[in-house]
């Protein structure tokens, strides 16, 4: 018996180590062996290492005291603040900067986009220059560009003249008038609210109407004209509840109003305009990905050219254009921390730079912003992928 | 016309006429591309504005009012000793050795030029039709070249005298971490992403993690990672060069997006391919190398080419982390108190040489992408 199932066993299987099953797994046991013996490795190095340099690991350094000053921040910082307010400042930094520059950045990326597929000739070549110009620059020597050999140029503030009474562009920065909010504005901010809110209404309404009987409903020109007047009527029944403060020149510096600083100002131009130049061949790109057909199809059916574009066009080109986009979105959020450079304060200079050669805590820091950014990274692609799954293709 | 004429002819016989002058020749053009619609003329009415706007006062800055020959300051500024208006050239004719090849001595210089001589034409070679013995050069690119480029440029061997790395700089050391980065990230990347089309869920799960890890945080981030922390990952006693740590931190970040230009090219082969070469009895590696990869590459050639760009751009960030790349020396050279104030004349410098080496790239892969793109043509 024993000698006969060894037999079978000898005759009809090849060797274990031919099972391609079993062989995935050993392949995957020795990787993960080897992985964990590297990280052993790692670990052990980086334990002797610490403790030759006489450096505590541990997050406690977050709750002492900074010591340093931050020259632009959104929400109250003192340089006798924690690091752990440090980092909140970074991160709120690094958002404020990336979520403008998403914004220009996606306005003037479709402007020039649709340029660059105009009929007329020269502006299609104006595009295409700005476009390959701007691309084929590294970004980081952009931000340089513009901070040290444009803004730097500019007039010192006592050369500088303030137009209308409330602008002024000069080596500090760009100074403008900042609202004084009084207590009724509230009010106009629960009127913008509530214009929103009907806005969304009304749209869903519009749609199941048309759905229904096929009446269209001019939605866009009937909730664009409720979220301006609503908040305006409660403003100006209120008897405007703020009031403006304008920059004065006050001995050597000017007081009053907001500044955007030069680091935010040359960061803003050089991220807006190089990522705009990448969108903008993603828009074109988009747009010639739809059919001239679907046109064609959409004219002959009677659609006026805004209708074709608005209704054919668009919502077909979006798809395309979407999953790109959101790449560079992402892009755009990852190459605000080249502000390091020009010492624009985000999360990368204040906190991978400033705290970590203050502390010595390089592992702590470099993780947490590299968490931080991880963080960043998987919402907005989360989102871009909820919005694409919600406008793509349904097939049968 | 009057009438009697047109009685001449026959019906049918009458000669073409030729097309109204408006819509031929110069006019014609004008009209159809520039004064088509209303639009169109405001739109061309607004790019003259900004082409006359911008275009004059550019050329008179960069080439007629500039000047051009010297390597001191004096030939720039004015008789009262004030600065002339237009470009001041003189400071890239000063610093044109450090731009190159940073601090590397000057004797040695002949070294850089005969390394990158054979590199770039061995890369020529490789890349234009019809030149004979791909194969042997691709060879010598790949396998022996790294020597004698590393015998070339750090020497110490073969009676050459050894540079250390801390000299190196400038275009230089540019195109040396873009080279090593690139040429390193293409052998990770593809089996980063086999390894993320694999069946092997341990795998699969390591290269998604890593890949997806770094493809989500900023290269600045890495870069410190592996200027920092790289150091404190040895054993003690052992030192790792900071130009080598900086190239560590770049090959790991460029292998990660190389990944994902391969996983495009893996996908879009057809799966018969796939179960073909298994009914053949191919083995996964046999499979993927003699299969699946010679086609899934061909494709993703364009992407690599533009991902090589993206790279190429990125080096510049090395100059963060203390070295002296293009940029990094460029920017020296404007903190240095003799040339003051010619930022935008060092910077534009700076700018033309990377917007030289991109759009070179970029229009290569136009052109390749022209050449495999054998069907699905509009």
């Amino acid at each position: 018996m024993a000698v006969q199932t060894e037999a079978v066993k000898r005759g009809s299987a090849t060797p274990f180590w031919y099972d391609q099953r079993v062989r995935g797994i050993l392949f995957q046991v020795l990787v993960l062996l080897a992985l964990l013996a590297f990280a052993a490795f790692i670990t052990y190095n980086t334990a002797q290492n610490l403790q030759r340099r006489g450096i505590a690991s541990g997050f406690g350094f977050l709750w002492n005291t900074s010591g340093f000053d931050i020259s632009f921040t959104l929400i109250p910082y003192k340089a006798t603040d924690t690091y752990g307010r440090v980092l909140l400042v970074g991160i709120l930094n690094t958002l404020f900067v990336s979520s403008i520059g998403v914004v220009l950045a996606t306005v003037l990326g479709f402007l020039v986009g649709i340029l660059r597929l105009s009929r007329n000739w020269l502006i299609g070549r104006l595009a295409t220059v700005y476009i390959e110009t701007l691309r084929n620059i590294p970004l980081l020597l952009q931000i340089i560009f513009w901070y040290f050999a444009v803004l730097a140029a500019l007039p010192g503030v006592r050369q500088s003249s303030l137009w209308f009474g409330s602008f002024s562009l000069n080596q500090r920065g760009f100074y403008m008038p900042a609202p004084v909010l009084e207590p009724g504005f509230s009010w106009v901010l629960a009127a913008l609210v509530v214009a929103i809110g009907a806005a969304f209404a009304i749209g869903r309404w519009a749609r199941i109407r048309r759905e229904r009987t096929g009446q269209p409903f001019p939605t866009l020109r009937v909730n664009f004209a409720l979220i301006v007047l609503l908040p305006t009527l409660v403003a100006l029944l209120l008897g405007i509840p703020w009031s403006w403060e304008y920059p004065e020149l006050t001995g050597f510096n000017y007081r009053g109003g907001t500044v955007l600083v030069p680091e935010l100002l040359a960061l803003l131009l050089a991220l807006t305009l190089y990522t705009s130049a990448f969108i903008a061949e993603i828009v074109r790109s988009g747009i010639l990905a739809v059919s001239r057909g679907q046109t064609e199809a959409a004219m002959a059916m009677g659609l006026r050219p805004g209708q074709v574009t608005r209704l054919v066009i668009l919502p077909q080109a979006l798809r395309v254009i979407i999953p790109p986009l959101t790449s560079q979105y992402l892009n755009l959020t990852k190459n605000s921390s080249l502000a390091i450079a020009i010492a624009y304060p985000e999360l990368v200079a204040v906190f991978a730079g400033t705290t970590l050669n203050q502390t010595g805590q390089a592992i702590e820091t470099i993780a947490i912003t590299m968490l931080v950014y991880l963080t960043i990274s998987l919402t907005i692609s989360a989102f871009m992928n909820w919005y694409n799954r919600r406008i793509a293709l349904v097939e049968r | 016309m009057t009438a009697t004429e047109q009685e001449r002819y026959a019906p049918g016989t009458h000669p073409s006429l030729p097309p109204p002058a408006a819509t031929t020749g110069v006019i014609g053009w004008m009209r159809a591309n520039l004064f088509s619609s209303p639009l169109n003329v405001l739109l061309t009415v607004l790019s003259v504005g900004i082409l006359v706007y911008i275009i004059p006062p550019l050329i008179e800055w960069a080439f007629l009012d500039a000047t051009w020959l010297g390597t001191t300051r004096e030939p720039c500024n004015t008789a009262e000793g004030a600065d002339k208006e237009g470009a001041c050239w003189t400071i890239v004719n000063a610093r044109f050795a450090q731009y190159m090849y940073g601090f590397y001595p000057a004797d040695e210089r002949w070294r850089v030029n005969l390394a990158f001589l054979l590199l770039f034409g061995s890369i020529f070679a490789l890349l234009l039709d019809g030149v004979p013995y791909k194969k042997w050069i691709a060879v010598f690119l790949f396998v022996i070249y790294p020597f004698v480029g590393f015998a070339l440029f750090y020497g110490g061997m073969f009676g050459l005298e050894e540079v250390e790395t801390r000299l190196w700089g400038g275009l230089m050391l540019t195109l040396i971490i873009a080279t090593v980065g690139i040429v390193t990230s293409v052998p990770f990347g593809i089996l980063l992403a086999l390894g993320r089309r694999s069946d092997l869920p341990i795998i699969r799960m390591m290269c998604v993690t890593f890949i997806e890890f770094v493809r989500a945080v900023p290269l600045i981030t890495v870069l410190f990672m592996s200027s920092v922390m790289l150091p404190l990952f040895l054993p003690v006693g052992v030192n790792f060069d900071k130009l080598m740590r900086a190239v560590v931190g770049f090959a790991l970040f460029a292998a990660a997006y190389m990944a994902e230009v391969v996983r495009g090219g893996l996908q879009a082969i057809p799966r018969g391919q796939y179960e073909g070469a298994k009914a053949l009895g191919l083995g996964y590696w046999k499979m993927m190398g003699l299969i699946v990869l010679p086609q899934a590459l061909r494709i993703v050639i364009p992407g690599m080419v533009n991902t090589f760009i993206g790279l190429f751009k990125d080096t510049s960030l090395v100059l963060i982390i203390g070295l002296y790349d293009l940029l990094g020396i460029v920017q020296a050279s404007t903190h240095d108190a003799q040339w003051r104030g010619l930022a935008k004349e060092a910077y534009a410098f700076a700018a033309a040489t990377y917007f030289v080496f991109c759009f070179a790239m970029s229009r290569y892969s136009m052109y390749l992408e022209r050449k495999l793109h054998t069907g699905h043509k509009r």
